[in-house]
């Protein structure tokens, strides 16, 4: 119990706010707002301002004098260009599987599961999440190490696992980023209407034509959201690649040398601004395929 | 449609947000100090009663990784001076640490050490007030890595070296040479492995040496322009063959027990790992030689416990105490008597001078040569980085 006059302090500025929606609203989203604009506005700008300056070879200082030779070193040089497609084109590979094989299980969860199916396949994907990253991708280096997992369920066909390298890191990306895309999906597709699908199938529509014409034009923008996941995840891995990427580097890898072992955060921060760059653009072509604007 | 709305928001929210924390990470700038000529102490006075130590993981060690593991509680008490550490991962985040001022004493590898010193964050060290420092096995003191203009600026810790370790079930006859991971390596692809650092560079340097006397290498972190490059292609023609690159030396163990790599470079305690579990692996110091660390405890030039430091140094200088702390890492400890601490001396060369001519430690690659060259200009450590990228492509 409060004393009297605080008490009334309380009543008098809930008194108030009930009043003033605009104030109230002021103060619930101050915080974070504060929080996005630090955090979010300032952090880009000056990851854009560092990416001008220099660094002084002898000493490793800083020097804050404007260039743009970081940027053009990014832009003009083979290994940076090399490492861009790499990463891209893993990035893409990434979300591609995982859309694959998130549709047919969101589906089912969604549309065809009982309820308390439903129920125990959402806790069965959300699972792996409960488990460290690093405990994962390691789980994943076993398996497909020389004497793993893999090779030895190979083995009698005669075949022989990818080994440690580009495919072991698509393998092991795309199973740590399978939840992230498999949840919209379903969340999509559980707003999708049964009456719709009874109704076309009502008109005479096969199922694949209920599944192309019906749901997927309908599920679009949530395994939109999905592929935002694992894309972005995907460009922005570096750990994951050192980890069962045999030799390869991704351009995480190029950022994290050169804060750690070159100490050149100048051209780590212009190496940083390539995946950022990437994903304006994949938002921009998101958008323009009309997706975000359905929603 | 509403909530994917929400979701697909939330999700760029969120995507950014992580975007931009780990870009304000990596935007911290660090003071500007220049270089200020420091001068050595003469002489010590009181111990002011605390010390801040910047060390290797296992350098530093008070009990609480591990309780039978401590030769700190024993210092404080003897000198009243309180510890305090800090570990760091990497040489150059060590170099980072050291300019915000913090520390009063580092324990720095070669690769760091001239940095250091060029930068002034450490100060030359009077070894005379250390009386520990007279054990120390000579071919250890007054080193290219440890010292400038025959001043010393530390005390050695300890050594190792970057040894060949090969499968002895798989690489047939053993080796002798580095050509198995260079000329030879494509008998073995995919399952060569090398360190993960530009400091490797130089074990190809170190191979050229032998194998290309016309190129004319005298010290493997002395590289002008034609030399480097001609390094850097040997590590491209190595590439295709190399399994992975290893710096975690977890990782190499697990790499060799599960036959994902046969041969590479490695450190002794790698090997006495493996050989416990019984592994078949087994080390070689190549006929070429080898590449190799010797760290050392410096003071830094901004030190606000300047006579903790030196009773530091002394400490861990001292025999039974050196031989602790060397054995926790596993490498070779700095003097004979440590030895009479540690059983396991004989497998570290520890002493073996003969042994210990043939390492080439590593030392940092600066602009004016380290062999003493001063008709051209040396490739530095940035240019050694950005070729290291480069190779790894």
């Amino acid at each position: 119990m409060t004393t009297a006059p605080s008490a009334g302090m309380t009543r008098r500025s809930a008194a108030y706010l009930a009043t003033h929606p605009r104030v109230r609203l002021a103060l619930i989203l101050s915080a974070p707002l504060t929080w996005l604009a630090l955090v979010y506005v300032v952090a880009l700008a000056l990851l854009l301002v560092t990416a001008l300056w220099t660094v002084d070879g002898f000493t490793g200082q800083i020097s804050p004098t404007w260039t743009l030779d970081n940027l053009r070193t990014v832009v003009t040089g083979a290994l940076y260009r090399t490492v861009t497609l790499r990463t891209v084109g893993v990035a893409l590979l990434v979300t591609v599987i995982d859309v694959v094989i998130a549709l047919p299980i969101a589906f089912y969860m969604a549309k065809v599961a009982s309820p308390r199916a439903q129920r125990l396949l959402v806790i069965a994907v959300l699972m792996p999440l409960w488990a460290s990253y690093l405990v994962k991708a390691y789980a994943w280096r076993s398996v497909l190490s020389q004497d793993g997992l893999l090779n030895w369920l190979v083995a009698p066909v005669g075949l022989q696992g990818p080994g440690y390298g580009l495919p072991a890191t698509v393998i092991t990306l795309s199973y740590l980023w399978l939840p992230y895309v498999i949840l919209p999906i379903y969340a999509g597709l559980e707003k999708v209407p049964n009456s719709l699908l009874e109704a076309s199938a009502d008109l005479g529509a096969p199922p694949w034509r209920t599944l192309s014409s019906v749901v997927l034009p309908l599920a679009l923008p949530a395994i939109i959201a999905g592929t935002i996941f694992s894309f972005s995840l995907s460009l922005g891995d570096y750990i994951t690649v050192t980890i069962v990427g045999g030799t390869s580097q991704m351009l995480g890898n190029l950022v994290y040398t050169n804060v750690g072992a070159a100490n050149n955060l100048p051209l780590a921060a212009a190496i940083a601004l390539v995946p950022i760059v990437i994903i304006f653009g994949y938002l921009a072509l998101v958008r323009r395929t009309g997706a975000l604007d359905n929603l | 449609m509403l909530r994917t709305t929400s979701t697909l928001r939330a999700v760029t929210a969120t995507i950014t947000a992580l975007l931009t924390t780990a870009a304000l990470t990596s935007c911290g700038t660090t003071a500007a100090s220049g270089p200020e000529p420091t001068q050595e102490q003469t002489s010590l006075g009181k111990t002011e009663g605390s010390v801040s130590i910047l060390a290797w993981p296992g350098y530093v060690e008070d009990g609480s990784n591990d309780p039978t593991v401590d030769w700190v509680s024993d210092f404080e008490t003897k000198t009243g001076c309180t510890v305090t550490s800090k570990t760091y991962g990497t040489s150059d985040e060590a170099i980072n640490l050291m300019k915000t001022g913090d520390y009063d004493v580092v324990a720095a590898s070669g690769d760091a050490t001239l940095r250091l010193i060029a930068g002034g964050e450490v100060t030359p060290v009077n070894t005379d007030l250390i009386p520990s420092y007279a054990g120390i096995f000579d071919f250890l003191k007054n080193q290219a890595w440890n010292s400038v203009d025959g001043k010393a600026y530390g005390v050695p810790h300890g050594y190792g070296a970057n040894l060949l370790m090969y499968n002895t079930d798989v690489v047939t006859p053993p080796p002798t040479s580095w050509s198995v991971v260079f000329d030879d390596a494509s008998q073995y692809a995919g399952k060569v492995t090398a360190y993960d650092s530009p400091i490797y560079i130089a074990d190809a340097a170190l191979y050229l040496m032998t194998h290309k006397p016309e190129l004319g290498i005298k010290n493997p972190y002395a590289l002008d322009d034609t030399q480097l490059a001609a390094a850097v292609d040997l590590l491209k023609a190595q590439r295709p063959n190399v399994g992975e690159y290893w710096s975690d030396y977890l990782k190499e163990i697990q790499s060799f027990t599960s036959g994902d790599s046969v041969v590479g470079t490695t450190w002794q305690v790698i090997q006495n790992s493996l050989a416990k579990e019984g592994v078949k692996t087994a080390v070689v110091l190549p006929e070429e030689g080898a590449t190799g660390w010797s760290d050392t405890w410096m003071i830094s030039s901004k030190a606000k416990s300047p006579n903790c430091s030196y009773a530091w140094l002394d400490w861990i200088a001292s025999p039974e105490v050196n031989a602790k702390a060397t054995a926790y890492f596993g490498e070779a400890p700095s003097s004979q008597e440590a030895c009479t601490f540690r059983d396991d001396c004989e497998a570290f060369h520890a002493g073996d001078a003969e042994y210990a001519s043939k390492i080439w430690y590593w030392t940092t690659p600066v602009a004016k040569c380290v062999d003493g060259r001063t008709d051209v200009t040396c490739t530095d450590y940035a240019k050694w980085t950005a070729a290291w990228q480069e190779i790894k492509g």
